[in-house]
C-alpha cells in the first residue's frame, strides 16, 4: 500500500523507456546522414540536389541537418565519436586540422578524387599531408560590393583610399573583427600567424593596419562597431542614408533584397598601385566521418555534390563560387557578374591555415582590434595584450600527475565510510531510527534514485572532469594543476581583465546590483498594487508579470537587438530626447548595465508576486494600529512592513542570489562578454573555456566546482547567521 | 508631514484620498508597465514587419505591416516535405506537458515525506538537494550526453522528459514541502484518528488540499522544459526531434540574423505561456507564498 507512490512513478519511468524504445525508428538497410550549417539559398540549393540524389538512389534513406553555424564544430564533436553524428557533413578546410586531431574526419578514398575536376589550390587547401580529407565544393572570401549608380560598370575605384575620400558613410564593413580585417593587414605586409605557425599580429604592418582603420572609422567613412546585419541593411539602402559600397562575403547577396543593381569586384589596393589585399579564402568541403554507417553510399554521395549537375545547381540557386572546374564552362555561371567577381577575388585570396594555432588566433586579435578602434589603447599595448591572450589559451597542458596518491586517499576514504556504516549498522540507537525512518522511505526512494541517476551522477562526473586536462578523448590525470592555474590567475596580474578575481568581482556586483533592483522594485510594485481600492489593479497585474512568461533567451536576444549601436530602440529613444546615443557595449559601466537592465526586467515580476502574497498575509489591524499611533508612511513602511515581509522574503531572496549568480543567457546572449570579456561572469567564462577556447573541459569544471564551492560555503555562512542571530 | 493629516489616515481604509496621491501611484504603474511591455512590443513589431532587419525606432509599431514572417516559420517543411513546424511544436508540447506531469509526480511523495515525517538523512538530504542548484550547468552537459546515450535515449522525446523532469525535480520539492507545511496537520490526524492508513491521508486530505500549489508547481516545470534550449541543442540532433526553441536558435546566428522570423518564432512561443499565466495568475500569487520558498 505505502509502496504504490514509488511503484505509480516507477511504472511511469519505464512507461516512458518503452514508448522510447518501440519509436526509435528501424535503421534501415542504406542510410545517410548530411550534417549542414547552410540557410536560405544556399540550404534550398542543397536540399534540392539531395532531392535529386534520392531520386537517383530509391533504395536509400537520405536525412539531412541544418545545424546553426554557431553550434556546429562543438555539435560535430558530440555527435560523431558516439555514433549520433552525419556520415557526410559540410565544413570549412580550415577546421580539418582540428578535425583531424580528433578522429572526427576521415580520409577520402583516392578513387573518388578525381583531380583534374578541381582548382589544384582548392584540392591543396582540403588536403593534409599530400591526402584530400574533403572533396571541394564551393570558395569563399571577401570581396568588394559595388552599387550601381555610383559605381557604374567599368568604373571601379583605383584603391580603398580613393573609394573612402568624400562625405558620409563610404564603406559598409564589419571593421572590428579579425578575419574582415585580415585583408588589409595582408595589404600592408602583416599577418596573423607567420610561415612557422606562430602568431605573428604584433608588429609594425599591424599598426599600420590598425591606424588606417582607425583613421577612416573615426573620419566616419566606416561605420562605428558595424555588425552583419548593419552591412546588409547599409548597403541594401544605398547612399545617402547608407553606403554604396561594402566589403563582404557572398553571405551578403544572399540577404540583399531583390532589386539593387550591384557587382562584385576584388578588393582593391589601400593606395594606389600598392599590394593587394589578399583575403582569406574559405573552401568548403564535403567531409566524410570516420565510421559511416554506410560507407559506399557516402562515397557516391561525395561524388554526386561534387558532379558538374548539382554544382550548376548550387552556383544557380545557392550563388556559390563552385570548385568544380566543368560548372565553369556554363555560361550561365561563367557571365554571373557575381559569381564572377568572387571567383576572380578568390583566386587572390589566401587560404586560411588549418591549424589549431589559427583557431585560437581569432579571440585575442578580434578583441585588440575592437580594442584600439574604440580607442581605449594604442595598437601596440592591444597587440601585446592579444599576444599575452593567445598565449594564455594556447598554453600547455600541465604535466600529468600520479594518479595513485588520489587512488589512495579514496580508497581510504572508502574504507573509512564502510567501516563507519557497519558500526552505525550494528548500533541499536541507530537500526531502531532506521527503521522508524522506514516508512519515510517509502515516499522518497524513487526520488532518490532519478535524482541520483541524472542529476547527482552527471555532477560528479563534472567535477571530477576538473582534475583532468586535454580534449575529450585524450584527457589525462593532472591533480589540482586547472585549480592552481584558475587560482594563481595563469601566471599573470592576479586583477588583470579575465583573472578568476576580476571575473568572480563583476560576478558578485552583478549579482548585488540584480538582486537589490529586484528586490526594490519588486517590493515597490507590490506596495503599489497591495493599495485598497485600486482602480485597474489586476489589468496592473497581468501586465507587470508578462516579463516572467515570455522566455528568458527571447528577452535577452530582444534587448540585446534594443541596446544596438545603429538599430536599436535605446539609441532610437535616446536621441528622441536629444542625448547623443551611446555606444552600449564598447564600455564595462554601459555594457553592464544593459545586462543588469535586462536581468532586472526579467526578474522582478517574481519578486513583486512573492511580496504580493507576503504583503496579503500581514494583518491590517497592525498597520492601523501604527497609524493611530502616529507612524508616517515610511516609518510604517520601514518600522512595520518590511520587518514583517522580511521572513517570508529572505528565502526567495536567497533562491534569487543564486540563480542570479549562475545567470548565463543574459550575459552570454546581450553583452557577450563585451567589452573585451570585461562583463564576463564566472559561468559564461566556464563556457568559453569549455565551448570556444579549444575545449578545454577540465579547465571549465574546475571553474564550476569553485563557483559551486563559492556558492555553498556563502549560504552556509549565511544560513550560520541567521541561526546565530 | 510628521503628522497624519486626514486624508492619509482615510488612505489605507479605502476612503476618499488625495487626487494627487492617486494620479502619481497611477503615474507610476503605467511608466512600468510601459517599461513592462516595451520589450514585448518590440518583438511584436519585428513580428509583423516584412523586413528582416530591425531599424531604430522608438514607436514599436510595425513597417509594412504583414504575415509574411509568422507565414515563412509556421510552414517549414524538410526536404522530404513533413511539417517541419508541426512537429517541433508537437514535440515542445509533449516534451512540456510530460515534463511537468512526471517532475510533479515524482517531487510530490518526497515532498510530502519532507513536510511530515523524521527520518534519517533528511537533513542531509535536503541540503544536497539545495546543492545540486548551485552547481552550473555547464559541466554537467557533457556527462549527461554519455549517460543518455547509455541508456539508448538520444534524439528522443523521452530522453529529454526524463532530464527536464530531475531537473526540476528539487525546486518542484522545495516548493511542495512548503505548500504541504502549510496545511495544518490536524486534518490528517482526524482522518487517520477515523482509521485512514497513512498513505491515504496523504491522498485523500494532503493532496487535494495541496493542489494549488501543485497546479502552480506543475506550471513552472512546464514553463523550464518549454524554455529550454541548450539541453536540447546538445541532446537532439534531427531536425524532426528539435523543440521549438532549439528552431528560434537558428534564426538569430552570428553570421546574419532572421530577426524577423525569430520574432514571430519568439511570440509564438510565448504566447501560450502568456495565457497559461493570465488564466492562472491568482493560483500563482497564492501558490508561491503558501509558506514561501523555504531555502
Amino acid at each position: 500500500m505505502k509502496l504504490r507512490s514509488a511503484l505509480a512513478a516507477l511504472l511511469a519511468v519505464m512507461g516512458a523507456l518503452l514508448v522510447a524504445l518501440v519509436t526509435r525508428r528501424a535503421d534501415a538497410a542504406r542510410t545517410l546522414v548530411v550534417w549542414h550549417a547552410y540557410r536560405d539559398a544556399e540550404e534550398r540549393a542543397l536540399d534540392k540536389v539531395l532531392a535529386d540524389f534520392r531520386a537517383a538512389h530509391p533504395d536509400a534513406v537520405v536525412e539531412s541537418l541544418a545545424i546553426p553555424f554557431d553550434a556546429y564544430a562543438s555539435k560535430l564533436e558530440a555527435a560523431i565519436p558516439h555514433g549520433h553524428g552525419p556520415d557526410v557533413f559540410i565544413d570549412a578546410h580550415e577546421r580539418l586540422g582540428d578535425y583531424r586531431a580528433r578522429g572526427l574526419v576521415a580520409p577520402i578514398d583516392p578513387a573518388l578524387v578525381d583531380r583534374a575536376a578541381f582548382d589544384a589550390s582548392a584540392l591543396e587547401a582540403v588536403s593534409l599531408d599530400g591526402k584530400p580529407y574533403a572533396l571541394p565544393l564551393a570558395l569563399k572570401c571577401l570581396a568588394l560590393y559595388l552599387r550601381a549608380p555610383t559605381w557604374p560598370e567599368g568604373k571601379s575605384p583605383a584603391s580603398l583610399d580613393e573609394l573612402l575620400n568624400g562625405p558620409g558613410v563610404r564603406l559598409a564593413y564589419e571593421a572590428s573583427g579579425a578575419y574582415t580585417h585580415a585583408p588589409l593587414l595582408h595589404a600592408f605586409g602583416g599577418r596573423i600567424l607567420d610561415d612557422k605557425g606562430r602568431y605573428a599580429f604584433a608588429d609594425g604592418p599591424a599598426v599600420d593596419s590598425l591606424t588606417w582603420v582607425a583613421a577612416a572609422v573615426s573620419r566616419g567613412a566606416i561605420p562605428e562597431e558595424a555588425s552583419g546585419a548593419l552591412v546588409t541593411q547599409m548597403f541594401s539602402s544605398g547612399s545617402p542614408s547608407g553606403a554604396d559600397a561594402a566589403i563582404s562575403g557572398p553571405w551578403l547577396a544572399a540577404d540583399l533584397p531583390k532589386g539593387i543593381a550591384y557587382r562584385v569586384v576584388p578588393i582593391p589596393p589601400v593606395r594606389a598601385g600598392g599590394p593587394k589585399p589578399r583575403p582569406f579564402l574559405t573552401v568548403e568541403g564535403a567531409m566524410i566521418a570516420p565510421k559511416p554507417r554506410d560507407a559506399a553510399l557516402a562515397g557516391e554521395m561525395l561524388k554526386f555534390l561534387v558532379a558538374t549537375p548539382s554544382a550548376l545547381v548550387r552556383a544557380r540557386e545557392g550563388r556559390q563560387v563552385v570548385a568544380s572546374r566543368d560548372a565553369w564552362t556554363d555560361p550561365s555561371v561563367a557571365n554571373d557578374p557575381l559569381l564572377r567577381g568572387f571567383a576572380e577575388a578568390a583566386r587572390d585570396a589566401m587560404p586560411m591555415p588549418t591549424s589549431a594555432a589559427m583557431r585560437a588566433a581569432w579571440e585575442p586579435t578580434s578583441r585588440a582590434i575592437q580594442k584600439v578602434l574604440r580607442g581605449d589603447v594604442a595598437p601596440r599595448a592591444a597587440m601585446d595584450e592579444a599576444a599575452h591572450r593567445y598565449a594564455d589559451v594556447t598554453r600547455p597542458l600541465p604535466r600529468p600527475a600520479d594518479p595513485r596518491f588520489p587512488l589512495l586517499l579514496l580508497g581510504l576514504v572508502g574504507l573509512f565510510a564502510a567501516f563507519r556504516a557497519v558500526r552505525a549498522a550494528r548500533d541499536p540507537v541507530f537500526r531502531a531510527e532506521a527503521r522508524a525512518s522506514l516508512p519515510a522511505y517509502a515516499y522518497v526512494t524513487h526520488a532518490v534514485i532519478i535524482v541520483t541517476l541524472l542529476v547527482a551522477v552527471p555532477l560528479v562526473i563534472g567535477a571530477a572532469t576538473s582534475f583532468f586536462a586535454g580534449r575529450a578523448g585524450s584527457l589525462s590525470y593532472v591533480g589540482l594543476a586547472n585549480y592552481v592555474e584558475i587560482l594563481t590567475a595563469r601566471g599573470g596580474p592576479i586583477f588583470a581583465s579575465g583573472s578568476f578575481y576580476a571575473v568572480l568581482a563583476v560576478t558578485i556586483l552583478w549579482t548585488v546590483c540584480n538582486v537589490t533592483l529586484h528586490l526594490a522594485l519588486g517590493v515597490a510594485l507590490a506596495l503599489l498594487l497591495a493599495r485598497p481600492a485600486l482602480r485597474l489593479r489586476g489589468v496592473y497585474r497581468v501586465l507587470l508579470i508578462v516579463p516572467w512568461a515570455v522566455p528568458s533567451y527571447v528577452s535577452a536576444l530582444a534587448w540585446k537587438g534594443m541596446f544596438h549601436r545603429q538599430l536599436g530602440a535605446v539609441n532610437a529613444i535616446l536621441k528622441a530626447i536629444g542625448v547623443e546615443p551611446v555606444a552600449w557595449f564598447s564600455k564595462f559601466a554601459t555594457a553592464f548595465a544593459a545586462n543588469v537592465a535586462t536581468n532586472v526586467w526579467l526578474g522582478f515580476p517574481f519578486m513583486m508576486v512573492v511580496t504580493l502574497g507576503a504583503l496579503a498575509a500581514i494583518p491590517r489591524e497592525v498597520l492601523e494600529a501604527a497609524e493611530v499611533d502616529g507612524a508616517t508612511r515610511w516609518q510604517r513602511f520601514w518600522r512595520v512592513t518590511f520587518p514583517l515581509l522580511r521572513p517570508t522574503l529572505a528565502p526567495s531572496v536567497v533562491l534569487g542570489a543564486v540563480w542570479t549568480f549562475n545567470m548565463f543567457n543574459v550575459v552570454f546572449l546581450v553583452s557577450g562578454g563585451e567589452p573585451d570579456g570585461r562583463t564576463e561572469i564566472l559561468v559564461s567564462e566556464a563556457y568559453r573555456w569549455a565551448f570556444t577556447r579549444q575545449a578545454q573541459y577540465g579547465y571549465a569544471s574546475a571553474y564550476a566546482v569553485l563557483i559551486f564551492l563559492l556558492l555553498v560555503v556563502t549560504t552556509r555562512l549565511i544560513r550560520a547567521q541567521k541561526e546565530a542571530a | 508631514m510628521a503628522k497624519a493629516s486626514k486624508n492619509q489616515t482615510m488612505d489605507e481604509t479605502g476612503g476618499r484620498r488625495s487626487l494627487l496621491g492617486e494620479a502619481l501611484v497611477h503615474l507610476a504603474l503605467v511608466v512600468a508597465t510601459a517599461a513592462a511591455l516595451y520589450p514585448v512590443l518590440w518583438v511584436m513589431s519585428l513580428a509583423f514587419s516584412s523586413s528582416q532587419a530591425p531599424s531604430a525606432r522608438v514607436l514599436p509599431w510595425p513597417e509594412a505591416p504583414s504575415l509574411d514572417q509568422f507565414r515563412a516559420v509556421v510552414g517549414t517543411h524538410d526536404a522530404a516535405g513533413r511539417w517541419l513546424f508541426g512537429r517541433q511544436l508537437f514535440n515542445s508540447l509533449s516534451v512540456s506537458i510530460a515534463t511537468a506531469v512526471v517532475g510533479v509526480g515524482i517531487a510530490t511523495p518526497a515532498a510530502y515525506a519532507l513536510a511530515r515525517f523524521r527520518f534519517l538523512g533528511k537533513e542531509r538530504g535536503v541540503w544536497l538537494l539545495m546543492a545540486t542548484q548551485m552547481f552550473p550547468g555547464v559541466a554537467t552537459l557533457v556527462p549527461l550526453y554519455l549517460i543518455l546515450q547509455g541508456l539508448h535515449l538520444l534524439d528522443s522525446r523521452a530522453g529529454l522528459v526524463l532530464v527536464y523532469a530531475t531537473t526540476s525535480v528539487p525546486f518542484c520539492v522545495m516548493q511542495l514541502r512548503s505548500s504541504f507545511e502549510a496545511i495544518p496537520v490536524d486534518l490528517e490526524e482526524a482522518a487517520m484518528v477515523d482509521g485512514a492508513s497513512r498513505f491515504q491521508a496523504f491522498r485523500m486530505v494532503a493532496l487535494p488540499a495541496a493542489r494549488p500549489a501543485i497546479a502552480v508547481t506543475a506550471l513552472f516545470a512546464f514553463m523550464g522544459a518549454w524554455n529550454e534550449f541548450i539541453l536540447a541543442a546538445t541532446l537532439m540532433s534531427r531536425a524532426e526531434s528539435f523543440t521549438l526553441p532549439v528552431a528560434l536558435q537558428r534564426y538569430v546566428g552570428e553570421h546574419g540574423a532572421a530577426w524577423g522570423h525569430f520574432a514571430a518564432g519568439a511570440l509564438i512561443v510565448s504566447i501560450p505561456v502568456m495565457a497559461i499565466f493570465y488564466l492562472a495568475q491568482r493560483h500563482i500569487v497564492s501558490g508561491l507564498t503558501s509558506g514561501g520558498v523555504k531555502g
